[in-house]
């Protein structure tokens, strides 16, 4: 049984098709990378796994479950979510912004939760718990937004382009450290982003989405050895990852 | 809170054995007139409770009509063209009767019998205009009207005996019409920036500038005779006050009145003094000499008349502070609450902004007026007022700054599992509060200016000094009301200023 599962998911934002009937699985402790243009549905995608995002048609299966048959708010509570602008609630300290979710829960150990996933992104409590976001680096602030998605201990983490707005040497420490985290833990993770060699590095497989539709799924050698589509060729040259 | 406070106040508005309430209308002789019928009244011991100045002819038989008054001096000729709307009588005793019948069966408001002297309106020029023009009556001002400029109160330019019956009357027109209010008018015309005003023919300030009164020679002006006008209710009860006021009947003429005026207005004497005298003179008290030092010290400057009434200004500064306070509790417990609202469910979010803005629109005296039919005069329709001004800052703010927080912020905590109702309180609310209390403070401020406006309802205040002032063309008067509001605009601005510091999450 996958983590996930998409089921001929469809989803309209009036006349433009967002989700053209998309159907994809992601496996227990998999990785998958999503990659596309922007208006490719990615995110949407993306959002439809915690239900910030409900289908018009088709369903999201997670861990098996239909997920319209969940509770959102206990549904996100139990998903890690790490946007591109890391999302900090900019009037918390940090400690307090990675404790969220288990203080949410009503965890009486919030803080030492929140303690273990930063030191798990490299962040010294002592040293950044009682800082401002506005007070930190924007690799920072991002390693504090994957704390935070982890600080609950979720199985499955959703990333949405986690690391498009950082400098090329932030950005690689950055995808080294979640490498690292995701072995460790085991993490089923989503991951968009509209790199294609971040795709390749983070991803166990990859799917490329245009125009809400999958063009094509599969591993990072399948996809170079035989692209089902024009369009997938094209990227992979273009990307020079061929 | 807020609540609890209105309905004390409508509990203490509603008391059953109040004294008689005696208003007046803001230009000096209205105010001696009261203040001689308040004075007459206590000396019959009868307790009276005074609004000095409480407004224009609308307004202050409004609160006649609605009982938040018990009397005011009135005269005939305004009771029969600008309140019945009738067409005008030449004859005063013809004119009294008529007002009398109508006033007693439709509103059964009485006319007690004419003080003894008439007031009807004057219009005047300066010296200089009157012989380089040769200007003896308003034929001849009809005549050169074309050159002129004339400063009227507004009063006189909308009521149907002031301007558009005279223009009828004797074909007159001007180069141009300005309203000026009563204060304002003789200076305008003795610096030459108007040429023609319209005046009272007993004002005592005609006499100090020097002015030419035209005659009216076509009789166009119908009689005013001066009278006590009582609302229905006080003679069943207090039969006392109303035997006391006609021991007035026709004891005050032309000159006394002239005089009387004249002391207040020129000499600058304070009403109380100038009352007491005349009731002395007329026989009707005995003459309790207390000199009052006020008049003096009005020439010892601004800050000596200032610290002779500290007392009396704190008292009104503290009533001041009252309104507001009250009125911006109510508005930030209706306003912050609806624009939570409006962000989290509302579609038709900016036109209910939009609504509550128009509210902004109608002018603070048009607003007062519109009150006293619902609410009477005092304190609590003061507040109403006040209140609805201040919603439109706090509720644009609010809305605006809910809606506005930190969009990645909300989304982000959203996403991670927050409810919309804990997204409000631990995010947008927070980051929203400098934006609602930039609000709050802007309402504070206008708020503290706008509370000035409360003395035409007999609300009290800081405006009260400001209107009697600008009646008597008093400046420090004026100032001794605007400076502390000026003030107390800074105070409650800086005080809201601590209170945001507090509030504000630190980011």
């Amino acid at each position: 049984m996958s983590a996930l599962a998409a089921e001929r998911v469809v989803k309209r934002f009036g006349a433009v098709v967002a989700l053209d009937a998309v159907s994809l699985e992601v496996g227990r402790g998999e990785c998958l990378g999503v990659i596309g243009e922007s208006g490719s549905g990615k995110t949407t995608l993306l959002r439809c796994f915690n239900r910030l995002v409900e289908p018009d048609a088709g369903r999201i299966l997670v861990g098996g479950a239909d997920a319209a048959t969940l509770d959102p708010i206990e549904l996100r509570r139990g998903t890690g979510y790490v946007p591109q602008d890391g999302g900090l609630l900019p009037h918390w300290a940090v400690r307090r912004n990675v404790a969220l979710v288990p203080w949410l829960r009503g965890s009486a150990e919030a803080d030492d939760a929140a303690e273990r996933a930063m030191r798990l992104v490299g962040l010294e409590p002592e040293r950044f718990g009682d800082r401002r976001p506005r007070e930190l680096s924007g690799g920072e602030r991002q390693r504090v937004a994957v704390a935070r998605a982890l600080a609950a201990g979720p199985e499955v983490v959703l990333l949405d382009e986690p690391f498009g707005a950082l400098d090329a040497i932030t950005r690689a420490d950055l995808q080294t450290v979640f490498l690292a985290i995701r072995r460790e833990l085991g993490l089923t993770a989503v991951l968009v982003t509209h790199d294609l060699a971040e795709a390749f590095l983070l991803g166990d497989r990859i799917a490329v989405l245009r125009a809400g539709r999958v063009e094509q799924v599969g591993t990072a050698a399948e996809l170079r050895a035989t692209p089902a589509t024009p369009y997938v060729r094209e990227l992979l040259e273009r990307a020079r990852v061929a | 809170m807020g609540t609890t406070a209105l309905l004390l106040l409508l509990a203490i508005q509603a008391a059953p054995s109040r004294p008689v309430v005696i208003a007046s209308k803001p230009f000096g002789e209205s105010y001696v007139l009261a203040e001689i019928f308040a004075q007459l009244l206590e000396a019959r011991g009868v307790a009276v409770d005074r609004r000095p100045g409480l407004g224009a002819t609308e307004i202050a038989f409004q609160a006649l009509r609605g009982g938040a008054i018990d009397v005011y001096p009135e005269y005939t000729g305004t009771g029969l063209l600008a309140i019945l709307g009738e067409r005008p009588r030449r004859d005063p005793r013809e004119v009294y009767d008529r007002v009398s019948r109508e006033f007693r069966r439709r509103w059964g408001i009485r006319w007690l019998p004419p003080l003894g002297f008439e007031n009807t309106y004057a219009v005047a020029v300066r010296r200089e205009t009157a012989e380089r023009y040769r200007l003896e009556t308003l034929s001849d001002l009809a005549r050169v009207g074309p050159e002129l400029r004339a400063g009227l109160t507004a009063d006189f330019i909308g009521r149907p005996d002031g301007l558009p019956g005279l223009a009828r009357a004797y074909g007159l027109r001007f180069a141009e019409v300005r309203a000026l209010l009563p204060a304002v008018k003789y200076q305008a015309l003795a610096a030459g920036k108007v040429d023609v005003i319209d005046g009272y023919s007993t004002d005592g300030l005609i006499a100090r500038y020097d002015l030419a009164v035209l005659e009216d020679d076509r009789r166009f002006f119908p009689p005013y005779e001066a009278a006590a006008l009582v609302g229905r209710g006080l003679a069943e009860r207090r039969p006392d006050a109303i035997a006391a006021l006609t021991e007035l009947s026709a004891r005050l003429d032309v000159a006394t009145m002239r005089g009387l005026n004249q002391r207040l207005e020129v000499e600058g004497e304070p009403v109380e003094r100038v009352a007491a005298d005349a009731l002395a003179d007329l026989g009707l008290t005995a003459l309790v000499g207390e000199p009052t030092t006020a008049a003096e010290s009005h020439r010892q400057g601004l800050a000596r008349y200032l610290l002779d009434r500290r007392r009396e200004l704190l008292r009104m500064t503290a009533r001041h502070l009252l309104l507001v306070a009250l009125s911006l509790a109510g508005a930030v417990a209706v306003a912050v609450p609806l624009g939570v609202g409006l962000e989290r469910f509302s579609r038709g979010a900016e036109t209910t902004v939009r609504a509550v803005g128009l509210l902004q629109t109608i002018p603070g005296i048009a607003l007062i007026a519109f009150m006293i039919p619902l609410l009477g005069i005092g304190v609590l329709p003061a507040v109403v007022a006040l209140f609805l001004y201040s919603l439109y800052p706090i509720l644009r703010n609010t809305w605006t700054g809910v809606r506005d927080a930190a969009p990645d912020a909300v989304a982000a905590a959203t996403a991670l599992g927050m409810t919309p109702g804990q997204v409000l309180r631990h995010v947008r609310l927070p980051l929203a509060s400098p934006v609602i209390m930039a609000g709050i403070r802007t309402a504070g401020v206008i708020n503290v200016g706008t509370a000035t406006l409360a003395a035409f309802i007999g609300a009290g205040g800081l405006g009260d000094p400001i209107a009697a002032g600008l009646a008597l063309s008093d400046t420090h008067m004026i100032l001794s009301g605007a400076i502390p509001a000026a003030l107390l605009a800074l105070g409650v601005d800086g005080l809201l200023g601590g209170v945001e510091r507090v509030v504000r999450p630190a980011v």
